[in-house]
């Protein structure tokens, strides 16, 4: 948000406020009364799908958690808190919830600094390798997960892949990554850095083209050197875009499950070490028939984003009014 | 989505919750069109839909018995639609018999015949109508016939069996000198002499003697641990033989802890690894069989080693089933049954995916017994060892996707038998006391 988009925003507003009520006897309560009329018939279609692609799912994925609906059967009965229940006491669903906050936790950092050094590397960059550096970082992320996940396990295989063989090359000892319990979910979280950094990378690199260069310049003038400059210029100056950064990455992140899918061939690796919650969700709910259970862990998923989202605009909005 | 003449099979959908949700929609989409597309319906023929997971080799073969079939039957508007092998395939399939209109026919794994719906889902078959059609007890394998059969009524009608089998390169076998005057693989009994071949093969290939799928290690589990003769209670508290399964799980560890097998390779480099010449044996299903002979690989088959007693493998049967309708159609159910007897009758093709047609004049005549590699196991897929029977058991179920996830540590020697075996017994009784969606 630049201060230009703010007075955009004012000026949009200023129409609507000289429709506002006026001093004007008799007609002016009618007319508000029209105005917030046409304004609904605005409203109604996106409402409309709202209601029927959002809010309806939302309640029937609730009211489903306590039912023993099954995907093989036609009738269902309400069953209480019973799925709620098994589901406190299921150590799959904490497992599975650990999984996923583990992979979240390994995989924001990176795709953090990782994005703003590219960033940073394309934005010095001349204009003839400026477009290659860019379209070469953007364009993993244009691949399907299907495309990657297969690309990946092959280069991961033990025996004759690709990582194994650079390792190889210079005297480290071949690794199981997708089939040993302690390397199989950082070998997943590798693969998606590299897949989806580049969402990341461009979104640094708009904001970098955004901080104006005589701010450089006066700062180079006064004696600071480039990691000064860095540190007291360029990292303020991108705080919201990470801050934003941050929260798309972590959502994303909670939400992890083709490419873990696809890369254990759905079997969620060696003991459960890296079958995400919603492949648990997945699991019950598909391969084991029981819709009912695996909406209400879907809802404990859906709380623990709506937790961490919550977390997170509570620490944007301290740091919005200590800038 | 559904092209109403597929030359080839229907690309598997991706599997993004999206494509996921996409997917549903088209197919709710198809099942709200009711009465069928508009020349069908104009020219009167008699719409059949057929859905299978076949893919690859199977799925090649599959289709041209398909142009074969429509060949022959001018009148039937034949629809197939092939979905991805394995949990995309069942997930759609009990969404599209519960919606009820989805297909006329399909392809299953019998044993997940009792996990997706008996009587809610999936019909019996009218077997005086099979009878019809040259198709009984008599005319097809007993073993995967009663399989198909619940509570003396027929619920499946088998095309094949197929099972894990032993695949051998027969240059480094014969650098091993483990191959008889035929070229064959020497016949092993109990687990030295099986270890003494992977040694020497180990030898001659220099990296490994024999590779497995250790991320799917149930199908060798369950194959050693009824040599053993053990068997499985799943119901109330659970039945396992602790010593039997710990005998075959330390024969998983002792052949990969002592190098003679990758301590991991998963679905894709099992085969990678019997192609390119770093295992000389392999332990796998049999349908690889199209794979290795499409690259040109000089390999023989046979039975599943001998390791406790006798030549037996884990395996499991493709059979059609029928959907429960909500609206009697006669006229369907009769295309269906024909279809499926005419398949049965023409499953020549299908063996040359690897697999045993169940239509017994089909296995005993002169044309099958000259197929090669497939005459080294015919005798085993009579003794194929179906999976025990629970909701939750069989082909790409929770049974095989617990047992795998603790047993494939056994393999890579994460943890031990001992812990292996108890893990899993945890998971089964807790499956065991899950309350049953069918």
């Amino acid at each position: 948000m630049t201060p230009h988009a703010d007075t955009a925003g004012a000026s949009a507003v200023a129409p609507a406020s000289r429709t506002g009520p006026k001093p004007a006897a008799g007609s002016g309560a009618r007319r508000a009364r029209r105005d917030s009329l046409t304004g609904l018939w605005l409203v109604l279609p996106f409402t409309t799908l709202f209601a029927a692609f959002m809010v309806w799912p939302l309640l029937a994925g609730l009211w489903t958690s306590f039912t023993d609906r099954s995907l093989a059967q036609d009738e269902s009965s309400f069953v209480g808190l019973a799925n709620w229940a098994e589901m406190l006491g299921d150590s799959a669903v904490w497992q599975s919830l650990w999984v996923t906050l583990l992979f979240t936790l390994i995989t924001t950092p990176p795709l953090v600094v990782i994005a703003l050094v590219m960033a940073q590397l394309t934005h010095r960059a001349t204009a003839h390798i400026g477009w290659f550096l860019r379209f070469s970082y953007f364009a993993p992320f244009l691949m399907p997960v299907a495309v990657v996940a297969l690309i990946w396990e092959w280069m991961y295989q033990p025996e004759f892949g690709m990582v194994n063989g650079l390792l190889a090359s210079v005297g480290i000892p071949g690794v199981s990554w997708l089939t040993d319990g302690g390397t199989v979910l950082p070998a997943i979280a590798i693969t998606t850095v590299w897949w989806t950094v580049g969402f990341n990378y461009l979104l640094y690199l708009a904001a970098l083209q955004g901080i104006p260069a005589y701010v450089y310049e006066a700062a180079a003038i006064d004696g600071a050197g480039p990691w000064q400059r860095f540190r007291s210029i360029t990292l303020p100056l991108l705080g919201r875009t990470t801050t934003l950064i941050v929260l798309l990455q972590m959502v994303a992140s909670l939400k992890l499950f083709d490419q873990a899918y696809l890369m254990t061939n759905g079997t969620g690796g060696p003991n459960y070490a890296a079958r995400p919650i919603i492949g648990y969700i997945f699991e019950s709910g598909f391969t084991g028939l029981r819709i009912g259970y695996a909406s209400a862990i879907s809802y404990l998923l859906f709380a623990v984003i709506i937790v961490v989202s919550v977390l997170q605009f509570k620490l944007f909005s301290r740091k919005e009014g200590t800038v | 989505m559904r092209p109403r003449d597929t030359r080839r099979p229907v690309p598997a959908p991706a599997l993004g919750r999206r494509a996921f949700l996409a997917g549903g929609l088209a197919a709710a989409g198809t099942a709200l069109a009711g009465c069928g597309p508009a020349d069908t319906v104009l020219s009167g023929r008699q719409r059949l839909r057929q859905w299978n997971l076949f893919t690859g080799g199977d799925g090649a073969r599959m289709v041209e018995m398909h142009d074969a079939y429509r060949k022959q039957h001018p009148g039937i508007d034949f629809q197939p639609s092939t979905f991805q092998w394995g949990n995309p395939y069942y997930t759609k399939f009990a969404m599209g018999a519960a919606g009820g209109r989805a297909f006329d026919i399909a392809t299953l794994h019998v044993s997940r015949l009792r996990g997706l719906g008996v009587d809610t889902l999936i019909a019996p078959v009218p077997t005086d109508l099979l009878a019809r059609h040259g198709i009984t007890r008599d005319t097809v394998q007993h073993s995967t016939w009663d399989k198909c059969t619940i509570g003396g009524e027929l619920y499946a009608i088998p095309l094949d069996t197929h099972l894990v089998v032993t695949y051998f390169n027969r240059d480094a076998c014969e650098k091993a000198g483990v191959l008889d005057a035929d070229g064959n693989l020497v016949d092993t009994s109990g687990e030295e002499e099986f270890l003494d071949v992977c040694a020497a093969v180990k030898e001659a290939t220099g990296k490994y003697g024999v590779v497995m799928d250790t991320t799917h290690a149930w199908r060798q589990f369950w194959s050693l641990y009824r040599q053993l003769g053990g068997e499985f209670k799943l119901e109330g508290e659970l039945g396992i033989d602790d010593d039997k399964a710990l005998r075959a799980l330390d024969f998983l560890r002792r052949i990969s802890q002592s190098g003679l097998a990758p301590e991991a390779s998963d679905g894709a480099a099992t085969p990678a690894n019997f192609q390119n010449g770093i295992a000389g044996l392999m332990i796998s299903g049999n349908w690889e069989l199209p794979t290795l002979k499409d690259a040109g690989m000089d390999f023989g088959m046979r039975a599943f080693p001998d390791i406790f007693g006798a030549e037996l493998g884990q395996g499991d049967s493709h059979c059609f089933v029928l959907p429960v309708r909500r609206e009697p159609d006669e006229d369907a159910v009769a295309a269906a049954v024909e279809y499926a007897a005419w398949m049965l009758k023409n499953s020549l093709t299908w063996a040359g995916g690897g697999h045993t047609p169940a239509y017994l004049p089909v296995t005993r005549s002169p044309e099958y017994a000259a197929l090669e590699p497939q005459s080294g196991y015919r005798k085993a897929a009579a003794n194929v060892q179906f999976d025990p029977q629970a909701w939750f058991s069989g082909s790409a179920a929770q049974l095989q996707a617990q047992a795998s996830a603790v047993f494939t540590g056994v393999h890579t020697g994460a943890v031990t038998p001992e812990t292996a075996l108890r893990r899993f017994k945890h998971a089964a009784q807790k499956l065991i006391d899950t309350p049953a969606p069918v």
